[in-house]
């Protein structure tokens, strides 16, 4: 229909995101960016226990990310980053999700115009800022 | 309804200029520097537009070269009058340039090499209007200046710079520093004063304002085609006569041996065709009738939306732009929203849009980057209706919503 310099995939995640919003007892959040640069993301994360079964034998349940919503300021791709990311994430223990890399999303997404990657690397920072904070918090 | 309001990234080429400019592909092909019929017939289409832009510009035929467009114009005004000032004996180090910090990239690119090179550049910078102070412009001035090069009308927001004041203040200069010189001694006088040639950049200017030359009192002048309901890939330099200027593109001696390359025929011709188009008459009726739909856009948008700033002075803009920022809104998500509803806009200059800078003309006017990046340009044009200005402030308001709820910083 038209040439964009975004994947469908980008257009979709900006048209309709996933995750986006607030939580409000969340366990913890990461802001990253600043309206300077033109980008502000913000992560919300609930934690849950998961219960790991090997072989019957009950171990010791690991933390995961039970529910993640994002609040954006950004260009379209920062917001489709924020949505894609979020999606990714979402379900997965804390060190499966402190693995995915800025690849990963932007592989995700169909790829991303060159000078727009690095709204990528925002979405793994303030995701990575959010776990931080958990685990500090918990450490506390 | 596909909405077309980025008129000063580029036009709509006009139906009459096509019609024009047809024949010179296929039919009238010759190469206007061959002597014979073929080549003589092609270079009577380029003759005609000439003199077309001399009517325009109020200059002499042979003061005009044509170019690639407006950024080829840029590049020989300041490197072809530096090229042939370094050849008259002066060294780089020892020529001043005065510009403005909101010029095109056209230009500041070519003064940063220079720069760069050890020319002295003064970027002069504007008021929060986007016009450049007059005041600090005649403070710049020094003994070694030899170019000011100033833009018309600023592509982002609009702001017309005072540029016949400007060619006034210069020539006043000019003249004083001549008359003072044969006032001295022949023996102690030294060397003739070197007049300060004047460039601007009009690319944004031609559609709306007077570019008579002598009365703006420009050695130098930059335009373009496609800004101009014309043809891409051309435009002119003007190029007062007398004016110090060498090549920068060797080996056809095409345009008086200034730029070489075989002459864009159809391109010219239709740049001739769009310019004969922009009659006086016709322009005051257009300009009343832009004026008028831009201000119902502005009006209906600072109604609508909550928190929304005009960057444009609508008392010192051309008819054509109104440049907003929507706090806590990003720029360019406002732009892909609109452009999924078939409204397009821009971000600023369409060259910019690559880049992730917060615009370096709004900076300068002293807006905080935070904002800058907040902003959306709209330029409208001369087949814009009301009925599209009617459908942009009814979508917008939504869109800004939607974009502010999903921000952090609400």
């Amino acid at each position: 229909m038209r040439s964009m310099p975004y994947s469908k995939k980008v257009i979709q995640h900006f048209k309709n995101p996933h995750n986006q919003g607030v939580i409000k007892n969340a366990d913890a959040v990461g802001k990253v960016g600043n309206p300077v640069c033109g980008d502000v993301m913000k992560i919300y994360i609930k934690i849950g226990r998961k219960k790991v079964d090997k072989g019957g034998k009950a171990q010791e349940g690991k933390d995961f990310i039970k529910d993640i919503k994002f609040e954006t300021l950004g260009c379209a791709a920062a917001i489709a980053v924020s949505s894609a990311l979020t999606d990714i994430v979402k379900g997965k223990t804390l060190d499966e999700a402190l693995k995915i890399t800025k690849d990963k999303i932007v592989k995700d997404l169909g790829g991303l115009p060159a000078p727009k990657v690095h709204c990528s690397m925002l979405g793994i920072e303030a995701l990575h800022k959010a776990i931080e904070n958990y685990k500090n918090k918990i450490i506390k | 309804m596909k909405i077309y309001l980025d008129h000063s990234a580029t036009t709509p080429m006009d139906k009459q200029v096509l019609k024009v400019m047809l024949p010179y592909f296929s039919d009238k092909f010759g190469n206007p520097s061959s002597i014979h019929g073929f080549g003589q017939a092609a270079l009577a289409g380029v003759d005609a537009a000439r003199e077309e832009l001399s009517r325009f510009l109020n200059c002499a035929p042979d003061e005009i070269i044509f170019t690639s467009g407006a950024t080829e114009s840029d590049n020989l005004a300041i490197k072809g009058v530096v090229k042939a000032l370094k050849k008259q004996g002066i060294k780089r180090e020892e020529m001043h340039i005065i510009t403005s910090l909101i010029e095109h990239d056209a230009v500041l690119e070519p003064l940063t090499d220079q720069e760069a090179k050890g020319m002295k550049i003064t970027r002069l910078p504007v008021k929060a209007n986007g016009v450049v102070d007059i005041e600090k412009f005649k403070k710049a001035i020094r003994d070694d200046t030899v170019l000011v090069s100033i833009m018309y009308v600023n592509s982002e927001v609009g702001s017309i710079q005072p540029i016949r004041e400007i060619g006034k203040i210069i020539k006043n200069i000019n003249e004083k520093r001549l008359k003072e010189w044969h006032k001295c001694r022949t023996k102690n006088r030294g060397e003739k004063p070197r007049p300060i040639y004047f460039h601007t950049d009009a690319t944004q200017a031609v559609n709306f304002l007077d570019c008579d030359v002598k009365r703006l009192h420009c050695d130098l002048l930059s335009l373009s085609g496609h800004k101009i309901y014309g043809p891409k890939g051309v435009g002119a330099l003007f190029v007062k006569s007398e004016t110090p200027l060498k090549p920068v593109q060797l080996g056809g001696h095409h345009e008086r041996n200034l730029r070489s390359g075989t002459l864009n025929v159809p391109g010219i011709v239709g740049l001739g065709e769009a310019i004969r188009l922009l009659d006086k008459k016709s322009r005051e009726v257009e300009n009343k009738k832009i004026v008028k739909l831009r201000d119902m856009l502005v009006n209906g948008i600072m109604k609508n939306i909550p928190n929304a700033i005009l960057n444009t002075d609508r008392e010192i803009s051309t008819p054509s732009h109104a440049h907003f920022s929507f706090l806590g809104v990003e720029g360019e998500s406002i732009l892909i929203s609109l452009d999924l509803k078939g409204i397009a806009v821009s971000t600023g200059s369409a060259c910019a849009s690559s880049s992730l800078k917060a615009s370096h003309v709004l900076l300068a006017m002293g807006i905080k980057p935070e904002v800058a990046h907040n902003s959306i340009r709209f330029t409208l044009g001369k087949l814009t209706t009301e009925a599209e200005i009617k459908q942009v402030i009814k979508i917008l308001p939504p869109i800004i919503k939607r974009l502010r709820k999903m921000s952090p910083e609400h």
